[in-house]
């Protein structure tokens, strides 16, 4: 009994050992295929498979959902993607163009300025909603998945390119034509009544 | 005159001291880094990469960080036993270095009781251990303590018997003696498996494990038996960080951890030349002499000695890493069971062997 075990245990310790011998001396090899949708992916079973990150990276996909970008060129003001996100981490905020804007790349004409166009990375969960609802296709998720920062308000992204005292001029030239507009209606109102 | 001769005896004896003081540190230094590198490549990782090339200075950059620590001793513990544990810990496998010999004229202190004070010293340790657990007052290190020592003297005993029975062959205590019967500078008829002399030719034949088979048995005895005793995997039930946080030494910061691990990481490479002295022809040469390609004696000498041991006891220092990464830690009861009824049986019958195979073969 006693020697049946010793036997058994030392054929067990053995195999063991084997195992482990076999993969420390593999160490020399490393797995190279790093995209595993590659044909050969599975087939490298020997070797270290560490994956050095910031020198080596493992190819993404390409509609990966990452960080965020707005090309604000593009960017109709619609508010659709703040409207959209379940965790309201862009915030929009508006200011009616005095007549249009000009065009974004596809046509559309735009009538808004974007005074401020933030989205907080740090609350997004990154579910990929808001660049679906976009009906300019201006807001997307990149390949970019590696920030870090030591200041947490760093993580909300602005993407507007207005500085406060233009979009205060074009509050004003708003509030102005908007005063003539009621003007010119009061006007009316009142040539109206006076017939 | 006389003085200055007195003075250059204790110069030496410091010197001596300090040489091996360094040696077991940077020895340390290695086998953290080695144990980390060989841990790393059996689970197919690459292990510490970025300190140096390849992560080489990745043991340096953790001793400095430890000498910055702050030393902080729990407010329940009892002081003096806490802070002096690391160090009788350490010093306990350092003196065992002092009767071990490097090479055929190469040994710190010439005693001709050398096995039996290595044995001795070396059991001083859990001593420290366990003033370790207690001066703790924390439950996981006393726990830790107990297992460990529970476990250091049970294991004291296959392994004590299994060096007795290769004692008994070289029927000598003294270490330096020991080796010298295992290799072509003896004075005795060496012979291979008791049948074929082998005086002349040396080498790996001449070792002990060889001269009398049945020390195979006692070298495998005395290998579980000091892994038990270096408190390392598969008997590292005294750490078990699965259980214990990690044993004894939970409580211990910066340097005093320091001095603990460099303890256990000289007390590998101390029971491995340990065996290799008794077992596996200490300094001598693998190689034999082969009609007149006379290999053994090319290879025979004091830096061959050093260079010798020193690969023999790596070799062995690499077995004890690569087992504490494929086995699975043993139940407190099996691993008394494995002592009582597996390891001191075999190693009495290894030693009853012994005294026959003496008499009769030799």
């Amino acid at each position: 009994m006693i020697i049946k075990n010793t036997i058994s245990s030392f054929v067990t310790a053995w195999k063991g050992l084997a195992l482990t011998l076999k993969h420390f001396l593999a160490a020399g090899k490393k797995r190279q295929t790093l995209d595993v949708k590659k044909d050969n992916y599975f087939a490298e079973q020997e070797g270290i498979v560490t994956v050095q990150y910031p020198k080596e990276k493992i190819p993404i996909p390409e509609v990966g959902r990452y960080q965020l970008h707005v090309e604000i060129d593009d960017c109709i003001v619609c508010d659709l993607c703040a409207k959209i996100c379940p965790v309201d981490c862009i915030e929009i905020e508006s200011i009616k163009g005095t007549g249009p804007l000009g065009q974004t790349s596809d046509g559309t004409v735009k009538r808004l300025h974007a005074a401020k166009f933030d989205i907080d990375m740090a609350k997004c969960l990154y579910c990929g909603l808001c660049t679906v609802v976009c009906p300019t296709e201006c807001i997307t998720m990149t390949n970019q998945y590696d920030r870090t920062v030591t200041n947490v308000a760093e993580l909300t992204y602005k993407f507007s390119d207005m500085t406060p005292e233009e979009a205060e001029e074009k509050r004003q030239e708003l509030a102005k034509q908007q005063a003539e507009k009621q003007a010119a209606k009061e006007a009316a109102m009142k040539a109206k009544k006076g017939e | 005159m006389a003085q200055i001769s007195e003075l250059n005896f204790f110069v030496t004896y410091i010197l001596v001291a300090i040489l091996l003081f360094s040696f077991t540190a940077l020895f340390a230094l290695f086998a953290v880094y080695a144990e980390r590198k060989v841990s790393a490549f059996i689970q197919d990782r690459l292990g510490p990469m970025e300190t140096g090339k390849f992560g080489s200075l990745q043991t340096l950059a953790d001793i400095l960080k430890m000498l910055q620590k702050e030393f902080i001793i729990p407010r329940a513990a009892d002081k003096v036993l806490f802070v002096v544990a690391p160090v009788i810990i350490f010093i306990s496998v350092y003196m065992g270095f002092a009767s071990l010999p490097w090479a055929p004229d190469l040994i710190p202190s010439k005693i001709n009781l050398g096995v039996f004070y290595v044995f001795a010293i070396v059991s001083v340790e859990s001593v420290g251990i366990l003033m370790a657990g207690w001066g703790s007052n924390n439950k996981y290190s006393l726990l830790g303590a107990l297992r460990s020592v529970a476990q250091v003297v049970s294991y004291e005993i296959p392994a004590g018997i299994a060096i007795i029975s290769a004692v008994m062959i070289s029927q000598s205590l003294d270490l330096q003696e020991v080796s010298r019967l295992q290799g072509i500078l003896t004075d005795q008829t060496t012979k291979f498996f008791g049948f074929w002399d082998v005086t002349k030719v040396g080498g790996i034949f001449a070792w002990n494990i060889f001269q009398a088979p049945h020390l195979i048995i006692a070298y495998v005895i005395y290998f579980i038996a000091s892994l038990a005793e270096c408190n390392r995997a598969p008997f590292d039930i005294p750490e078990a960080e699965s259980e214990l946080v990690s044993g004894f030494h939970t409580e211990y910061t910066g340097i005093r951890f320091a001095f603990v691990f460099l303890g256990e990481y000289s007390m590998m490479f101390l029971v491995g030349m340990f065996g290799v002295l008794l077992f596996l022809g200490g300094w001598n040469t693998p190689l034999p002499n082969i009609g007149s390609v006379t290999l053994a004696d090319w290879t025979t000498g004091t830096a061959w000695g050093i260079i010798w041991i020193v690969a023999k006891v790596l070799l062995v220092v690499f077995v004890q890493m690569w087992i504490r990464w494929t086995l699975p830690r043993l139940r407190v009861d099996q691993l008394m069971d494995l002592c009582w009824k597996v390891l001191t049986p075999l190693a009495f019958l290894c030693m009853l062997i012994s005294g026959v195979w003496r008499l009769l073969v030799m």
